[in-house]
């Protein structure tokens, strides 16, 4: 059914629909909207849960690593310094294979404290061991939670799932989405049945002490897990265009790449400006194009790899550092021509839009503009120099 | 009982009070438990992959989290509807209650939640060699409250977590020593039979961290009690409703037998500080028995 929402109030609509057994949130901007719809749900009784108020995001994510671990299915939301605050949790649901649902309402990281969008929080969670999906609209955040339960809870894989959405930017932004039906989130994401669980009728022993006999094994068991995941998500993304007729490849979107010279990487709600400046361009008879990454975690560098080998110039856009190295995201496209012969002539890495500041069309055509054959690493975009100049007196 | 609750075989210490402990709390509980530990000695001990002492089913996730994990299995049943056939417990060392998990500890309590939380009280970090914690008591030797030239041990009393507990307003918590079991486990039974939240703090020796002989382990913990040093109390919906009567003994009997005191046997004027502290909760508790009282436990 087509409706008017609210990113927010799309989600709450989408975990309704999956009816997680225990929810649990602590509230930060701009996630805020998503835990007061739930509860509100919840004390309107159309939603059959177990909301548990809890005295941080710490113990939010430790809640629902209890629920899981029970068997029962969870969700919890956060952003920013919250995501922060359950780091050390996070590690520890993805090392004891608990398919949580988190959606991550995208900030920018203290300090200076800042409430605004970038993608540094979950950026930097990149190797907690979570599947970790980058929506563009919401449409997509929608969609992707739905997808994101059946990849999560998929007896193969049995980790946790991370849909990260622009703060603000998707959380507050409203859309015409098409809101799917009751019947048909039953058809595609089954009820949660757990390998594993704490049940009295069989005792088992969860999160014991792993010494260095056995410790390398669990790890590297999550590692292969992931690279089943890559192999995983196309399938589920095409049992769920059947289902509900919208195509997705899940790992990487293509546009207008195909010919291209220039081609940017970017992740998350810009590539819907990127779209219209590369359509402004080609119209110009300019060959540019964009690669759009959905799956960050595990990261598809096949797919890059083989999008990407015979674009001549590439330009990756972070919204997210790695302070005192390159940019993250670039930093994993180069990766991923690691040992192989064909590969563009250029991959440039360019940085915008940190802590709110807008990324404009005019942004991504300066990012085009300097998309030339001399190799940038971390180019800031939009940068103000006379906010550089300081004196101390 | 044909399941092994808590079965031997575990990597204690030889004369390990919390062991002791957990095996009475788990057994007093029954079957029909779920427990979340924190990290602590307990869950290292307990569990050494492939190998685990637990017949109920247990899980391990941080060391400040248990209550917290616990409030989600809760949740889970009783989304479940199998809330009413399940006691969850909540555990961890007084650290990990204490000190980094009191966030999470108040926050199950504030909640309502049905959930026993035990504290293991050995006084200090033992698992990451005897560092202090906020359960420590005043002028103990620790690795990090060492006595030295220009100090005699731990500064400060032990924080006063059943009143802590109680400030919330809980319908149970008691104290305990595994100096005695009987008392111990009756209390866990009496608490599981409660609707929720429940905080039971357990006196647990600790022969390494403490210095006693291991064979001494029940007797330093009854002389812990008999001192007025650790107060057995009872509370239901926040009103002392029992403690354990005893006829003082002197706070050094229970001083000598450990060497983390040691330091101070020379030193009259430090033992007289800690015997006023024992001498405070005799008063305030009023454990003293008098000569009409026959049952050393006495409700009041
Ligand atoms: C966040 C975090 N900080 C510190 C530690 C290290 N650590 C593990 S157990 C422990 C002490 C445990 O003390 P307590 O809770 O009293 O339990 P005990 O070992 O004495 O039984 C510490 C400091 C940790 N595992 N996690
Ligand atoms: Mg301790």
């Amino acid at each position: 059914m087509r409706e008017f929402l609210e990113g927010s109030q799309a989600v709450t609509r989408v975990v309704k629909l999956c009816k997680p057994g225990v929810i649990s949130a602590y509230p930060i901007t701009p996630q805020t909207h998503i835990v007061e719809g739930l509860a509100q749900m919840v004390a309107d009784g159309q939603l059959n849960s177990q909301f548990v108020n809890v005295e941080s995001e710490h113990s939010a994510a430790s809640v629902v690593l209890g629920a899981v671990a029970t068997g029962v299915r969870a969700y919890t939301a956060t952003s920013s310094q919250g995501l922060f605050y359950m780091g050390e949790v996070l590690f520890n649901i993805a090392g004891l294979r608990l398919p949580v649902m988190l959606t991550c309402a995208n900030r920018a990281i203290s300090a200076p404290i800042n409430i605004w969008n970038d993608q540094q929080d979950s950026v930097s969670m990149r190797d907690c061991g979570f599947i970790q999906f980058y929506a563009e609209d919401i449409q997509e955040v929608v969609d992707l939670h739905l997808i994101g339960y059946r990849v999560a809870e998929d007896k193969s894989v049995m980790l946790p799932v991370m849909v990260c959405m622009d703060g603000f930017i998707l959380t507050h932004g409203i859309e015409t989405i098409d809101m799917p039906q009751q019947e048909e989130v039953d058809k595609f994401l089954p009820p949660y049945s757990a390998l594993y669980k704490l049940d009295p009728e069989r005792p088992l022993t969860m999160g014991p002490l792993v010494d260095p006999e056995y410790y390398m094994e669990m790890r590297f068991a999550i590692q292969e897990t992931h690279k089943e995941v890559i192999k995983l998500i196309p399938q589920i993304t095409a049992q769920f265009f059947k289902v509900f007729g919208r195509q997705y490849h899940g790992l990487i979107e293509e546009y207008r790449t195909k010919d291209a010279q220039r081609v940017i990487v970017a992740m998350g709600s810009v590539c819907g400006t990127i779209k219209e400046v590369v359509d402004e361009l080609r119209a110009k008879g300019k060959k540019v194009g964009l690669l759009k990454i959905t799956t960050y975690r595990p990261f598809p560098h096949q797919e890059i790899y083989e999008r990407l080998k015979n674009i001549p110039r590439v330009a990756v856009l972070d919204k997210a550092l790695s302070l005192g190295s390159y940019a993250p995201l670039a930093v994993e496209v180069k990766a991923a021509f690691f040992g192989k012969k064909k590969q563009p002539q250029v991959i440039s890495s360019f940085v915008a839009g940190l802590g709110g500041r807008d990324i404009t069309k005019d942004s991504i055509k300066e990012i085009f503009r300097l998309l030339t054959a001399k190799e940038r690493a971390c180019e800031f975009i939009d940068l103000k120099p006379e906010l550089l100049k300081e004196t101390y007196e | 009982m044909n399941r092994q609750l808590f079965a031997p075989g575990h990597t204690a210490c030889v004369g390990c009070g919390q062991s002791l402990g957990a095996r009475l709390v788990i057994e007093a509980s029954g079957p029909n438990t779920i427990v979340a530990n924190n990290t602590g000695c307990l869950e290292v001990f307990s569990t050494k992959y492939p190998e685990s002492s637990w017949g109920v089913p247990w899980i391990h996730s941080l060391f400040e989290n248990a209550a917290a994990v616990a409030s989600g299995i809760e949740a889970a049943l009783i989304y479940l509807g199998k809330k009413d056939t399940v006691n969850v417990i909540a555990q961890g060392g007084d650290g990990g209650t204490a000190d980094i998990g009191l966030q999470a500890l108040s926050g199950m309590f504030e909640r309502g939640q049905d959930i026993l939380y035990v504290c293991y009280d050995n006084e200090a970090y033992m698992n990451t060699g005897i560092q202090r914690s906020g359960l420590t008591p005043f002028d103990a030797n620790t690795t990090t409250s060492p006595a030295g030239s220009a100090s005699s041990g731990n500064i400060r009393p032990k924080k006063p977590m059943p009143e802590i507990a109680n400030a919330h307003g809980i319908p149970y918590v008691a104290t305990a020593s595994v100096g005695f079991p009987q008392d111990l486990q009756r209390k866990v039974k009496k608490a599981v039979s409660i609707k929720g939240p429940k905080y039971i703090q357990i006196h647990v020796p600790c022969p390494l961290g403490w210095r006693h002989e291991p064979v001494q382990t029940a007797q330093v913990a009854k002389t812990a009690v008999e001192a007025g040093l650790y107060p057995l109390v009872e509370y239901e919906n926040t009103r002392l409703i029992a403690v354990r009567k005893i006829k003082p003994s002197p706070v050094e009997e229970y001083l000598k037998l450990q060497g983390r005191f040691k330091h101070l046997l020379n030193n009259p004027e430090e033992i007289k500080k800690i015997q006023e502290i024992a001498n405070h909760n005799i008063e305030k508790y009023n454990l003293r028995v008098t000569s009409s009282e026959k049952n050393l436990s006495t409700e009041c």
